[in-house]
C-alpha cells in the first residue's frame, strides 16, 4: 500500500518526506520499544509508535526503518524532523491509538511481521 | 585500515546513537555490504545506549580492517555484578528514566551477541565495563 493511501486511513498529517508518498509498504509493525525494534530483521516497514523522542529516530536509522507514524497525537519536534529528513526518513502524525492504527492497517491488508 | 573515535556521556540520550550513525555513514563510503553494516550499527549503538544508560561516561573506538569491523566500547561506571545474568534476556536493571526512553526491556546484550561474530565482555564492579564486538564480512 502507498504511503499516499495510509495517510487518509489514520487521518494522518505528513510532517516530513513528502516526495516519498508513493513508496510501498507491505509490513507493519507497532511497538513503543526500541529494544524490541532493533532485533528485527526485516527491512522496508512501516513503524508505528507511541514513542516520540530523537531516540526513536536513531533506532529506526540503524534497523533501516524509514516509514513512521506517530501515533496518540504524538509530536514530532524539530529536532526529530530535521533528523528524519536527513536520513530520507517519512513521518506521520495520527491522533488514532496504536490500537486502532494497527487494526485499520491490518484490516487494510497490510502484514504483520510475525 | 580505518579507526574511529568517539565519547559518550553517560545520561545522555539526546546524542546517543551520534557514534553509531558516524560509523554507518563511514561504512557505507567504504561500500561495505549493507547486511554488515546493518549487523555492526546495531549492536553498536545497543552498546552506545547501554553506557548512556548505565554508566558515566565511556570511549568508542571502531577499526574497520580488509575483512573485519572491530568495535571496542570501554566505560567507567558501575559495571556488571553477574554477566551471565546481564546476558540472558528479559534481565534489565534500567531506570524508570531510561525505560521511559522506550529501553531496558533487557535485549541489547543479546542482541549484541546474536549480530555481532564475536561479543566478548569484562566488567570490574564499581569501576566499569569494557565491552568488544567484531564483524567479519
Ligand atoms: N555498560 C554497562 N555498564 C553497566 N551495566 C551494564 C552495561 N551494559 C549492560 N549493563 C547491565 O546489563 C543489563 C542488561 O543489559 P541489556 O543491554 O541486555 O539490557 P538493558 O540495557 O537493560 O535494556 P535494553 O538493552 O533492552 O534497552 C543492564 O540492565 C545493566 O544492568
Ligand atoms: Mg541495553
Amino acid at each position: 500500500m502507498k504511503i499516499e493511501k495510509i495517510i487518509p486511513l489514520l487521518k494522518a498529517k505528513i510532517v516530513c518526506g513528502e516526495r516519498r508518498i508513493n513508496d510501498e509498504i507491505c509490513n507493519v509493525f507497532s511497538s513503543d520499544l526500541m529494544s524490541d525494534v532493533l532485533t528485527l530483521d526485516s527491512e522496508n516497514i512501516l513503524l508505528l509508535t507511541g514513542l516520540a523522542n530523537v531516540q526513536t529516530i536513531r533506532t529506526a536509522e540503524m534497523a533501516e526503518i524509514h516509514y513512521i507514524v506517530f501515533v496518540r497525537n504524538k509530536k514530532a519536534t524539530e529536532e526529530i524532523i530535521q533528523l528524519a529528513e536527513e536520513h530520507e526518513m517519512v513521518i506521520l502524525e495520527s491522533p488514532f491509538s496504536m490500537f486502532k492504527a494497527s487494526g485499520i492497517l491490518y484490516a487494510n491488508g497490510l502484514n504483520p511481521l510475525f | 585500515m580505518i579507526e574511529l573515535k568517539f565519547h559518550i556521556s553517560g545520561g545522555d540520550f539526546d546524542t546517543a546513537g551520534t557514534a553509531s550513525s558516524e560509523t554507518k555513514k563511514i561504512l557505507k563510503q567504504l561500500n561495505i555490504d549493507s547486511k554488515v553494516i546493518k549487523r555492526t550499527v546495531v549492536a553498536l549503538y545497543e552498546g552506545e545506549v547501554n553506557i548512556a544508560a548505565h554508566a558515566w561516561k565511556g570511549e568508542v573506538a571502531v577499526t574497520v580492517k580488509d575483512h573485519q569491523i572491530v568495535a571496542l566500547l570501554k566505560d567507567e561506571g558501575p559495571g556488571i555484578a553477574d554477566i551471565n545474568m546481564a546476558m540472558l534476556e528479559g534481565f534489565s536493571t534500567a531506570s524508570p528514566k531510561v525505560r521511559e526512553m522506550g529501553f531496558g526491556a533487557g535485549m541489547g546484550l543479546p542482541n549484541m551477541k546474536k549480530n555481532a561474530d564475536l561479543l566478548e565482555v569484562e566488567s570490574t564492579p564499581g569501576v566499569g565495563t569494557t565491552v568488544r564486538m567484531s564483524f567479519d564480512f
